[in-house]
């Protein structure tokens, strides 16, 4: 099965590239990004502010397995409806630095479209270490699963 | 025991993909990481040790202490490196289509 999500990650370059086409109208696909209610059903957070103008800025909160609360927020610097947001993306109380993110929406047919995103960072490490937390998740969610396992056999 | 090295050798064992984890967050001495586990400090220092010559661990000193950190660079060598992060986006755009397709059909 062909890969719908494609991520591009060049070594030594501090960005990342994500795209992935829809079965959507370019239209909805832009109102999952601009209407809070559909941002929370899709992202899995709570979304504590949302202002989708120049200058506007959002915040969301995600609870994880734990009920530990995370806060994301950013400002809002280009908002152009069915087109292009551009905005940066910070995790607070966290050691990773604001980063830069450009979404363009971008219609194919009357039914499909394509987002890309291009997630700029302050160094390579710092991309490198967004590219592990998901991975380092990864290996921690198999490791939980070998630990039940293991207990079940004592 | 000592003939092979490599990253996938050092990430085949659960204990050494916990002590990435740890470490994926901030550098850790030595003793603040076996603190973490059950297994006895020698056990954890063999584990240090692997991951220290696979290059996934790297150290440094500060003052009198060694703190462990993580290679990203050498991380990167595990060939499915970047699917956990490509499968965390392909969940939420699925999880984005599902929901404006309902909203569509109402």
């Amino acid at each position: 099965m062909e890969q719908k999500t494609k991520i591009k990650a060049e070594n030594g370059k501090q960005e990342l590239l994500i795209a992935r086409e829809f079965d959507l109208p370019v239209a909805l696909l832009f109102r999952a990004y601009e209407d809070p209610d559909i941002v929370e059903q899709w992202m899995g957070t709570k979304v504590l502010k949302l202002e989708n103008e120049k200058h506007g800025s959002y915040q969301f909160e995600t609870t994880d397995p734990l009920g530990n609360k995370h806060r994301f927020n950013g400002v809002i610097h280009e908002f152009v409806p069915h087109q292009k947001i551009v905005r940066t993306f910070e995790m607070e109380n966290t050691p990773f630095d604001v980063w830069l993110e450009f979404l363009e929406f971008e219609q194919l047919t009357s039914d499909t479209s394509k987002i890309n995103m291009h997630l700029v960072f302050r160094s390579l490490a710092l991309r490198d270490q967004m590219l592990q937390i998901p991975f380092a998740q990864g290996i921690n969610m198999a490791h939980d699963r070998l630990q039940d396992i293991v207990s079940k056999l004592k | 025991m000592n003939l092979r090295r490599d990253v996938f050798q050092a990430i085949a064992d659960p204990t050494r993909r916990a002590i990435l984890l740890l470490v994926a967050s901030q550098s850790m001495t030595a003793g603040a990481i076996a603190s973490n586990f059950d297994s006895a400090r020698p056990t954890i220092s063999k584990h240090l040790q692997i991951l220290t010559e696979c290059e996934l661990l790297e150290q440094e000193q500060n003052g009198r202490e060694i703190y462990y950190h993580i290679n990203p660079q050498k991380m990167r060598e595990v060939s499915d490196f970047i699917e956990p992060f490509r499968k965390m986006w392909e969940q939420r755009f699925s999880k984005l289509e599902s929901v404006m397709k309902k909203i569509r059909s109402k």
